[in-house]
């Protein structure tokens, strides 16, 4: 056989493209996921400046404004652009004043939950025998608790109030981490890369966090960004029952409490609290999906 | 008039830019006649036959100037009457059995099924056909079989399941898409001779798409080698493979483990299949070919008689009158 | 088959188990004075105090004490409201079939409403309806149910007037509660008009109640579909020929069921959860609101085993729709 002569070798990396931008692409094609991450941006603006977005002090009275409608319905004010409530307080500065605590409480919920919770998965997967099973004993038995019951439990002994919330929370959200991470952990154990790792001298530490972890993050991230969205609402359940964040304090299902009273006369108090929080879950749960979406090589086109 | 004909088939996944999977393709069968199909993965040997029995889906798009079965043009078929055709008179046998029966029936049901639709049977009738079917492809105990989960078959039981149902509609042509590459060794065997022993006794025209080409030389009639989505040379077989006039053929025959014994390396080819990003715009072989000229990486050949075979190269090998 | 049932059996003992250990902590980690807490009152006098101490064994080492209230349990002592003095058993059985009615009138509405969105949507993948579908899905899901409880209440019982705002019955009926259903004992009674007033004050919260099952019901159904739809027992299916529907109904429906088995089976931790909320808007007399109250008011008894309570239904009814997938799924009905 004649010796082959040596073609022109094209860099295949220049023809590629990189992973954020082949990550970017996925994800903007998701129309609602960047909707969502649109929407989140302006949440987020709002929570950050809210002293100086609201037009109002949110606490501040207005007596002779009482139950005022918004701007654009008879009887309303250009000042009070969403109306005021049942106390003369302003709605519009009151929600931007609510975005903070929600995206507080989300936030610090789902650090609070999601450290411990690797840790615990991590630590499941890789000690299969003993630990494992111990570890998912306990994760079970709160998870037969439904996550609401198990959160007003919790803020029942430790008393109502901001942090507790916060604590309660980020305990029902564990187990869900610590399973996720688990399974993931004992899928990617099995794989051939992690045995090689194994002979190649790789210790414990390493394994767990520099070869296993990051190739199980995508779920992790995902799940993240939804407990992000459940805390929001079980925060506003709790405030709702009165076992959570507590009046003044205008946090939006607390808000809805009290609303609960003027049905008939004043539907913007119900309507517009309870707008928000669907709306910023909503937008938090598009960008989960997209995220997902994009995340997810399965779903990725083979053609 | 051929059995199978097409002309031109071209398979794509997405839009007129998409780079297709299937590249003018032509081929055709005889009835009663055994035809290879060799590539390596990727080549489309499969996406041409689905394409064929209408199993391709949105986002694909299959055009042709010709896809003639028995004398339908299958492009031009409505939907029921394509599903007329296909399980009866064109039959299929899918390459993973494990997957490819349904984990929720029984065996017997799943092939009283076929029966049932396209033989009108029914009853006791079906039954009895089914357990004959399930004694052909050579199953013990076939009575009993019948009321079996697929999950409690191995992988040769399941093939030969699925073989039984492919046959069941009694067909004309039965595309086996690498039936025996998920099985074991021991039972690749078996399953081959019983594929070629119902062709033999039905006189079914049978393609068979497969990699191992020893199998090819030793069963088929003629072979079509793919190459990234196009047939780069079609002839029959022991001509082929003595004197392959495309550069791909012979490589792929000089890969053979066998041929390289006493050798240090495996003889290959360097380089690998075109992908998405990187088509030449030429001969689809041009970065790879031992033989390549300055035109070969400009234009395109054709298809084109060869002196032994038809064959896609503007300087084939082997060209001396047998 | 069986060897998965004594699994799950065997599962069943340390969870409960743990449950118990749960409740126990739960109530030993309220801040203040034992006794206050157990018995709601405070008492002063040192001598009664003691009294108290001993008679509810708070003398002796926690675990002992862990050990007394397994065994009160296993007795059928769950403690008495500290507000009623009725059993706390009593309290729960007597209030229990509302709730069960409410959720099962949930899930059923969830259910069938879940799977034909789902299944449709599956097969007319990226069309309107699809798209439709999992938008108002991703809605119900995102949405805070109480909220959305008030909302369908100002329109539909204010606004128009069609639907009764609270509680399961008209104040004019006196129905006897002989099943704790609502619905059967008007049709028991002898009551005109009864049985359809009933029915009217269901309808509102089984919508609200099950809104996010049906969301989840739907998604999922979808999903596994479309799964389903991807696998290659269904081209197989296709190559011999079958009509679509019946590949789709036949063949894929079938499997895509199993895993939404689950899924519904799950859903009832949410229902529950949901009871809570659901029941405390409508007014509906059932265990979820009954606990709300417990905690507003301190009655701790019936805040530490209605948790219990509830806690042993949401794992029973898991190993129920543990053990009905085994027996759908063939690979493990046919295991030794």
């Amino acid at each position: 056989m004649s010796t082959p002569t040596t073609s022109v070798a094209v860099d295949q990396s220049l023809l590629y493209p990189s992973p954020y931008k082949e990550f970017w692409q996925a994800f903007s094609r998701n129309k609602g996921a960047v909707a969502g991450l649109l929407f989140m941006v302006l949440v987020v603006f709002c929570a950050i400046f809210a002293p100086w977005v609201a037009p109002h002090d949110p606490s501040e009275q207005y007596r002779d404004f009482l139950l005022t409608p918004p701007a654009w319905l008879e009887g309303g004010q250009i000042q009070f652009l969403l109306g005021t409530d049942e106390l003369g307080r302003d709605l519009l500065s009151r929600l931007i004043q609510g975005s903070r605590l929600s995206l507080l409480i989300g936030l610090s919920s789902v650090v609070m939950s999601l450290i411990p919770g690797i840790l615990l998965g991590l630590f499941a997967g890789f000690f299969p025998r003993i630990l494992g099973p111990t570890i998912m004993r306990l994760m079970d038995i709160m998870l037969a608790l439904p996550s609401l019951l198990l959160a007003v439990a919790i803020v029942a002994i430790l008393g109502p109030g901001l942090i507790n919330t916060v604590i309660a929370i980020a305990i029902v959200s564990l187990p869900s981490y610590v399973r996720l991470t688990r399974a993931a952990v004992m899928g990617e154990l099995n794989r051939d890369y992690v045995t090689a790792a194994r002979l190649a001298g790789a210790g414990l530490p390493r394994l767990m966090f520099i070869t296993v972890l990051p190739n199980c993050m995508a779920p992790l991230i995902v799940q993240a960004t939804l407990s992000f969205s459940s805390a929001i609402l079980d925060a506003a359940a709790l405030g709702f029952l009165g076992l959570g964040v507590q009046p003044p304090t205008p946090e939006w299902g607390t808000m809805l409490a009290s609303a609960r009273d003027y049905i008939e006369r004043a539907w913007w108090v119900v309507s517009l609290p309870g707008l928000t929080i669907l709306l910023s879950v909503l937008a938090i749960n598009l960008m989960g999906d997209g995220l997902r979406d994009a995340l997810d090589p399965k779903l990725k086109n083979a053609a | 008039m051929s059995l199978l004909e097409i002309k031109n088939l071209n398979v794509r996944f997405g839009d007129a830019t998409a780079v297709p999977v299937v590249d003018g393709l032509d081929l055709s069968v005889e009835k009663g006649e055994v035809l290879a199909i060799v590539g390596e993965s990727g080549s489309g040997k499969s996406v041409t036959m689905m394409a064929l029995m209408g199993l391709i889906e949105h986002p694909g798009i299959v055009t042709a100037d010709a896809l003639n079965f028995d004398g339908n043009n299958m492009l031009k078929l409505s939907n029921r009457q394509r599903r007329q055709i296909i399980g009866k008179d064109l039959a299929m046998v899918f390459q993973d059995p494990m997957t490819a029966l349904n984990p929720s029936y029984t065996v017997g049901f799943q092939i009283e099924e076929v029966l049932r639709l396209h033989l009108k049977m029914s009853g006791k009738a079906a039954r009895k056909r089914a357990i004959e079917l399930l004694e052909k492809v050579e199953i013990p105990g076939a009575a009993s079989r019948m009321d079996a989960y697929p999950h409690q078959l191995s992988g040769g039981m399941s093939q030969r399941v699925a073989i039984a149902m492919a046959i069941a509609g009694e067909p004309k042509l039965l595309i086996a898409d690498e039936p025996t590459t998920a099985l074991d060794v021991t039972i690749q065997a078996q399953i081959m001779d019983l594929l070629l022993a119902l062709q033999k006794e039905q006189n079914m025209g049978l393609v068979l798409i497969t990699h191992d080409l020893a199998v090819v030389a030793e069963t088929a009639q003629r072979v079509c080698v793919m190459y990234a989505g196009q047939a780069v040379e079609v002839g029959k077989v022991p001509e082929l493979f003595d004197i392959p006039a495309h550069p791909y053929s012979e490589a792929l025959l000089a890969a053979i483990p066998e041929h390289s014994m006493g050798a240090e390396r495996l003889a290959t080819l360097p380089g690998i299949v075109p992908g998405r990003y990187d088509r030449p715009q030429g001969c689809l072989l041009s970065p790879r070919c031992p033989y390549v000229r300055d035109n070969c990486r400009q234009e395109r050949p054709a298809l084109d008689p060869k002196t032994n075979s038809l064959a896609r190269c503007f300087y084939p090998l082997n060209q001396e009158v047998a | 088959m069986f060897s998965f049932i004594a699994r799950r059996l065997g599962l069943l003992i340390p969870t409960f188990f743990g449950i118990t250990l749960l409740t126990f902590a739960l109530i030993r980690m309220i801040p203040g004075d034992p006794v206050e807490v157990m018995m709601g009152e405070r008492r002063v006098d040192p001598e009664m105090h003691a009294q108290a101490m001993e008679r509810l064994g708070l003398n002796k080492p926690l675990y002992a004490q862990y050990l007394d209230y397994v065994g009160k349990l296993a007795q059928g002592d769950l403690g008495e409201s500290l507000r009623t003095r009725e059993s706390v058993w009593t309290e729960f059985s007597s209030l229990f079939p509302a709730t069960l009615e409410l959720s099962m009138a949930a899930l059923l509405f969830a259910g069938i409403l879940g799977l034909l969105a789902g299944v449709i949507a599956a097969l007319k993948r990226g069309s309107l309806f699809d798209h439709g579908v999992m938008g108002v899905s991703l809605a119900g899901y995102s949405m805070p149910i109480f909220w959305w409880g008030l909302i369908l209440i100002m329109f539909f019982s204010v606004s128009l007037g069609w639907t009764p705002v609270s509680g399961r019955i008209d104040l004019l009926y006196d129905i006897e509660p002989r099943t704790g259903f609502m619905l059967i004992d008007t049709l028991l009674a002898d009551e005109p008009g009864a049985f359809l007033d009933a029915l009217h004050h269901l309808i509102l919260p089984a919508i609200v109640l099950g809104t996010i099952p049906l969301a989840v019901i739907a998604r999922m159904t979808r999903s596994s579909m479309l799964e389903v739809l991807r696998e290659d027992y269904i081209r197989t299916a296709k190559a011999k020929g079958l009509s679509p529907s019946r590949v789709v109904f036949v063949h894929g429906l079938r499997n895509a069921l199993i895993p939404v088995l689950t899924v519904v089976g799950l859903q009832v931790g949410t229902l529950l959860a949901g009871a809570v909320l659901t029941e405390t808007i409508f007014s509906w007399p059932g265990i979820g609101k009954w606990l709300i109250e417990a905690i507003g008011a301190r009655d701790y008894p019936v805040v530490q085993n209605g948790i219990l309570l509830i806690a042993c239904l949401v794992i029973l009814v898991n190993f129920v729709v543990d053990i009905l997938y085994g027996f759908a799924n063939p690979r493990i009905r046919h295991q030794r």
